[in-house]
């Protein structure tokens, strides 16, 4: 085997890192696989728990320049009760926001099952310093924040600076403490599913608790063979290591129908087990409304209006 | 890994509905451009193999029907489909692969009632694939001219052919399209399981106004099929099957002038190297094997996996079986449906048996098999060896046989080392193994990282007892003509 961190230079394809061994992709199959997973049909009964398995799994995120105090706050208070007029609507998973909100969010959660969540670490690019990067992942900690979302740097990994890229992975997840570290690969960037796994695999043995698809802010985001390799990846490791790691889909989720699938791949490749907010989580913002509505229409049959539901 | 999930994924039952077909309770023989009663009138049921229940009672030929059928091709060959242009012939061509097209769901439909196969399958493959092969022999019928160089290609005479129940309709279309493109009748002898669609493109035929003897389709019990086959009116005979047939087929037909090809059975290899994609090769290994239950000519029944990775290959495709669903093939998310018959049931049940008598390590998923109709969960054979019957019969059932290698070329010796030859499929990143094992196989037909998949344009047919003869692309109208200068 060629180890990934073993490689000086890039000449050829690695096929472990740390000694977990990295499978190639066949992106044919791979695409073949994943669209015949979305047309299974999910049972009418098991639906309604479907969607609110989905809201339970949702990071809601507001990632703006324009964020501000006011907003991150209503932000918090849809994610303890998503649905103002049906308080039976379980609470998101975690509220996800920029570093300097952490703050407001933290207070905005206070007493509630819902976790906060702050990127960090350069994001969306991770080209700042590194001293830089980590100060700021310790900073939102040090705020109050649950989870940390880190990008991969991309810069490193797709130049072959596998051991740089590792080892910067590595220093987040100290700087991080006991608080949760997802690693973002920004799949879209990447360039060949292969390349995804390996990022995936590479994440996931430098400590990442999470390997999350995308930042959102570019136009390739969560698709449903990104997922499905994702996964795989993730089977991987748990039984070559024994280390159950989450996924985290982002960017491009937005109707219930997503939702679904996605559900329907994670659960077909790793098993019932990934189906909760321990280890697997979406993050959206437009995808609550669009869950919301269905689960309306399941309990009396009708379609809302989209007036109906709270715009942010 | 214990799973922490509070939540369990249950499909929806999604039946297709049946709606669409309309059976009739008693169906006649498709002869010279109509329905007829069959001179002796005897009648045989066919049954819906996933509930045991019949679907409708079918005409069983006898000489004198087929003696009818093949004067009726006769006098409709030379009556002037022989003559026709072939633009023209063309225009029938097209004419039905659109209506076949239009009727697509309702074949779908009819197909998994009276064979068993899911209708994601018939849905997706079956009926669209059929459609394609009379698109693509459509568009050979005026180039005949210039398909063989420096000779021109004229049609052979009346067409004789037989074909088996695993892809009803599909064979139909693999059989009739190119006979009809390059100028010849046919007399059509459907499986006496699945007789249904066939009958159901006869009237597709006759919407497409298709001049009457041109195609007559006959249904019957193997008795119909060696009175078509050794019928003297008969110039070309065209037979997919068992070889065990194909060769009875193959003695009869010594000496006489009628022309012969033959599509026969298979216990091809697929060959997993450890520089694989190993998900996706589990894929398809399941699609190899597990399609249409196992019951395909061309199936990846023997696995050949590199021992580096067995384990590994081996854990991966316990788990995917697991999660494989086994039920009402009219379900749209059924995996496996059921067993074409009764027969071909026992026969799958008498081989596993013998496995695990002959000491090879049975898997299979637990599943709720239906109590209804003809069911056999998937199977996994590992510590098999190559003298076992497991890994040198063909099973034709869900049942997967595991060898390993550690060379590429044992890997070949033991691919090579069966009397079939009909396909292979190789699995590696490395495309110059794959050319190298390409060139080594035995086998008619080789996928490279894929497995069953069918194209109209690519030949399809065997070495040795897996038979003679290509079906599809321009090799496929070799069978169909006689080149002269």
């Amino acid at each position: 085997m060629t180890d990934l961190l073993a490689v000086e230079t890039p000449t050829g394809p690695a096929d472990a890192v740390a000694g977990v061994r990295i499978t190639p992709v066949d992106a044919v199959g791979l695409e073949q696989r994943a669209a015949s997973l979305c047309t299974r049909s999910i049972k009418t009964s098991s639906k309604a728990a479907a969607l609110d398995l989905a809201i339970r799994m949702m990071d809601l995120t507001t990632l703006e320049g324009a964020d501000t105090p006011e907003r991150v706050q209503a932000l918090c208070a849809r994610a303890r009760h998503p649905d103002a007029a049906d308080w039976s609507v379980p609470p998101v998973a975690a509220v996800c926001v920029y570093p300097e909100l952490v703050p407001v969010a933290v207070e905005a959660l206070a007493d509630s099952s819902v976790a906060v969540a702050s990127v960090a670490g350069g994001f969306p690019a991770g080209l700042a310093p590194l001293d830089a990067r980590l100060a700021e992942i310790a900073w939102a900690v040090a705020a109050g924040a649950d989870e940390v979302d880190i990008v991969l740097n991309r810069s490193a990994f797709l130049s072959g600076r596998y051991q740089k890229a590792y080892d910067e992975i590595a220093a987040a997840k100290q700087a991080c403490g006991s608080a949760h570290l997802k690693v973002i690969l920004e799949t879209g960037e990447l360039g060949s599913y292969d390349q995804i796994r390996r990022a995936s695999m590479l994440a996931m043995v430098a400590g990442a608790d999470f390997i999350k698809t995308s930042t959102g802010k570019i136009g390739t985001s969560a698709t449903p063979p990104t997922a499905l390799c994702m996964a795989e990846a993730i089977r991987d490791m748990a039984e070559q290591t024994g280390r159950a790691v989450g996924l985290k889909l982002a960017g491009g989720i937005r109707t219930a129908k997503q939702a679904w699938h996605y559900l329907v791949i994670v659960g077909e490749t790793l098993g019932s087990g990934w189906l909760t907010p321990e280890r697997f989580r979406l993050g959206a913002s437009s995808l609550l409304n669009d869950v919301l509505m269905q689960r309306a229409k399941l309990g009396d049959g009708r379609y809302q209006r989209r007036e109906d539901f709270s715009v942010d | 890994m214990e799973p922490v999930g509070d939540f369990n994924l249950e499909y929806a039952p999604a039946p297709e509905s049946t709606a669409p077909v309309k059976l009739a309770s008693q169906y006649g023989l498709f002869v010279g451009g109509e329905m007829v009663e069959p001179a002796a009138g005897a009648l045989a049921p066919t049954i819906n193999p996933a509930t045991g229940e019949a679907l409708a009672d079918v005409s069983v030929a006898d000489a004198a029907d087929v003696d009818r059928a093949v004067a009726a091709a006769r006098a409709a060959w030379e009556g002037g489909w022989r003559d026709l242009s072939g633009a023209e012939r063309a225009k029938y061509l097209y004419r039905v692969a659109r209506l076949l097209q239009e009727r697509a769901r309702e074949f779908a439909v009819l197909e998994t009632m009276d064979g068993g196969k899911p209708i994601r399958e018939s849905r997706d493959l079956d009926i669209p694939l059929a459609a394609a092969h009379f698109f693509h022999y459509a568009g050979w019928a005026d180039k005949l001219d210039y398909a063989f160089s420096g000779r021109r290609a004229a049609p052979i005479g009346v067409a004789a052919q037989v074909i088996p129940w695993n892809f009803p309709l599909l064979m139909a279309a693999w059989k009739l399209a190119p006979a009809l493109a390059c100028g010849n009748t046919a007399v059509l002898k459907p499986a006496p399981t699945t007789p249904l669609t066939a009958l159901l493109l006869a009237e597709v035929l006759r919407d497409a106004e298709l001049p009457p003897g041109v195609v007559n389709i006959i249904t019957g019990n193997d008795a119909t099929g060696a009175a078509l086959v050794s019928h003297p009116g008969v110039d070309k005979v065209a037979f997919t099957g068992s070889t065990e047939v194909g060769r009875a087929i193959g003695a009869e037909l010594a000496g006489t002038p009628k022309r012969l090809t033959l599509e026969l059975g298979g216990k091809a290899a697929n060959i997993v190297f450890e520089d694989a994609a190993l998900d996706q090769v589990t894929e398809g290994i399941v699609n190899g094997i597990y399609f249409n239950g196992g019951q395909v000519c061309c199936a990846g029944s023997r696995l050949l996996v590199q021992e580096t990775v067995a384990d590994a290959v081996i854990g991966k495709l316990q788990r995917r079986m697991d999660t494989l669903r086994v039920g009402d093939p009219l379900d749209k998310n059924t995996d496996i449906g059921a067993i074409n018959s009764q027969a071909q049931l026992n026969r799958i049940t008498e081989l596993v048996a013998s496995g695990v008598a002959e000491g090879a390590e049975l898997y299979t998923p637990e599943c709720v098999l239906p109590e209804q109709g003809f069911f056999h969960p998937p199977a996994l054979f590992t510590n098999v060896s190559t003298a076992h019957r497991i890994a040198q019969e063909e099973i034709f059932g869900p049942v997967l046989s595991v060898l390993t290698f550690r060379t590429a070329e044992e890997a070949v010796a033991k691919a090579n080392n069966t009397p079939y030859g009909l396909s292979a499929g190789i699995w590696t990143e490395k495309g110059s193994r794959i050319l190298w094992m390409a060139d080594q196989m035995q086998a008619g037909v080789v996928w490279a990282n894929t497995f069953n998949r069918f194209d109209p344009a690519s030949p399809f047919g065997g070495y040795r007892e897996s038979g003679y003869g290509r079906e599809g692309g321009r090799a496929g109208l070799l069978p169909y003509v006689d080149l002269v200068a």
